[in-house]
């Protein structure tokens, strides 16, 4: 399980950097909603399916939809 | 401040946090230990006082039901904001729909049909068993509106806007809100304290226990889910402005 | 372990805020926060952890060591509440950049303008 932990946590690490080193906003958008994958699989390995639950949807879901329609409306598409 | 200044500031100023955090972090108790003297107590009167089996919900709904109330109005305030900032200025008109919107390939329409019952199904059983298993009206409400999404998908534009009925979800949405502090009055004329958790407990596991937690679940399944439906639909509608004629 | 998981939610920080710091397009920097955001989750959730132990949902099993549910109750409501302050947050440089005609540079909008 531990094992498992770890490579969680590392790979939480590394999509913060991730998603903070893209800097064209749509590919980051997408990034970001990969990294909210990992943290929602962070949290099921500890023991919170609550909050992993909302993290996925929230996360992988709403979060870069939000920042993709504010994305059109800034660039005017 | 320029680009160049801000680094400089920023290099000190983040060492010294990284610093600050490491000394921080030493005094905390070790990962993963066995010591949790708040998160036993939290558990015991969970299972023992109020009959709910989903101990993150108790917290949430009941033991510290009145920090959740703000936690909702905060979202209710982002929810007003975004409307707020969003509307369209004077000068501005919205796009007009084209008449006819293509019309989606048949097997996207028919697996959309599809993950649109899952969804619903899915985000009612979330919410209606926060107290016994992961999940409740957070998770719920998010759920259901992003599930609602699926229609720009299978349809379009016009197909997500005919069932999405702003003026009907701004009540749903003041109604969750409202809900939340009905409830906290019927405890507080019920035996003297606000969000007291009155109702009948029943048995720990059983669809109907736990009191006032599933309740609060649902008051704000219904706030969670109008909010942020509304929330998409003034970004939806901004992108509709950016379409139309200039 | 200990050292990792502390370590991580003080890199994820690090990570947004040296991401809102270098910036120069507000969209990319509200993103930034967002990553700051999730340290506090980290941080939260590694407190509460306990090892061998099972999440603090008693439907289907019967009472063992748990882990702490005070935490995650915290971190649940903010994932949810954060994502409509995100979508405020959002809404400003949608405005701010209606205002400079479609620039979203931090360095580009330092002046007020009526």
């Amino acid at each position: 399980m531990s094992v498992v932990l770890a490579v969680l946590l590392v790979a939480t690490a590394v999509g913060a950097i991730a998603v903070v080193t893209c800097r064209d906003v749509a590919s980051q958008a997408v990034v970001l909603g990969a990294y909210g994958f990992v943290l929602g699989a962070l949290f099921l390995a500890l023991s919170a399916p609550d909050v992993a639950l909302s993290e996925v949807v929230v996360g992988s879901v709403l979060t870069p939809l939000l920042i993709l329609l504010a994305l059109v409306k800034v660039r005017g598409r | 401040m320029t680009s160049r200044q801000r680094r400089l500031v920023a290099v000190p100023v983040g060492a010294g946090l990284a610093v600050v955090l490491a000394l921080a972090f030493h005094g905390l108790p070790a990962f993963g230990t066995a010591h949790h003297p708040y998160g036993d107590a939290s558990v015991r009167a969970a299972l023992a006082l109020r009959h709910t089996a989903n101990a993150v919900g108790s917290v949430t709904f009941d033991q510290r039901g009145l920090d959740t109330l703000f936690e909702e109005f905060i979202l209710l305030a982002a929810v007003l904001g975004v409307r707020l900032l969003l509307r369209p200025a004077a000068g501005e008109h919205q796009g007009t729909d084209p008449d006819r919107e293509p019309r989606s390939p048949a097997a996207v329409r028919a697996t959309v049909l599809v993950l649109l019952g899952v969804t619903a199904v899915l985000s009612v059983s979330v919410v209606l068993h926060g107290h016994l298993s992961p999940g409740g009206g957070f998770q719920g409400g998010v759920l259901a509106a992003s599930g609602l999404h699926l229609l720009y998908v299978g349809g379009g534009p016009r197909t997500l806007a005919r069932f999405r009925p702003s003026a009907a979800l701004e009540l749903l949405e003041a109604a969750g809100a409202g809900g939340y502090v009905v409830i906290g009055l019927v405890g507080l004329v019920g035996s003297g304290s606000f969000l007291a958790n009155d109702l009948p407990l029943g048995r720990t596991g059983s669809l109907l226990s736990a009191g006032t937690v599933p309740l609060l679940n649902i008051v704000v399944g219904f706030e969670v889910g109008a909010g942020l439906v509304l929330l998409l639909a003034s970004y939806f509608a901004q992108e509709r402005l950016a379409e139309g004629p200039r | 372990m200990t050292a990792l998981a502390f370590g991580v939610a003080a890199v994820v920080l690090l990570a947004g805020l040296y991401g809102v710091v270098t910036s120069r397009d507000y969209l990319h920097l509200v993103v930034c926060l967002v990553v700051a955001q999730s340290s506090t989750y980290v941080l939260l959730l590694g407190i509460g952890y306990r090892a061998h132990a099972t999440a603090p949902v008693f439907s289907d099993h019967p009472k063992g060591p748990v882990v702490d549910p005070v935490v995650q109750a915290l971190t649940l409501t903010d994932v949810v509440v954060g994502a409509t302050v995100l979508a405020l947050l959002l809404a400003l440089v949608v405005q701010a950049a209606k205002g400079a005609g479609g620039y979203c540079d931090p360095d580009a909008l330092n002046d007020l303008h009526g």
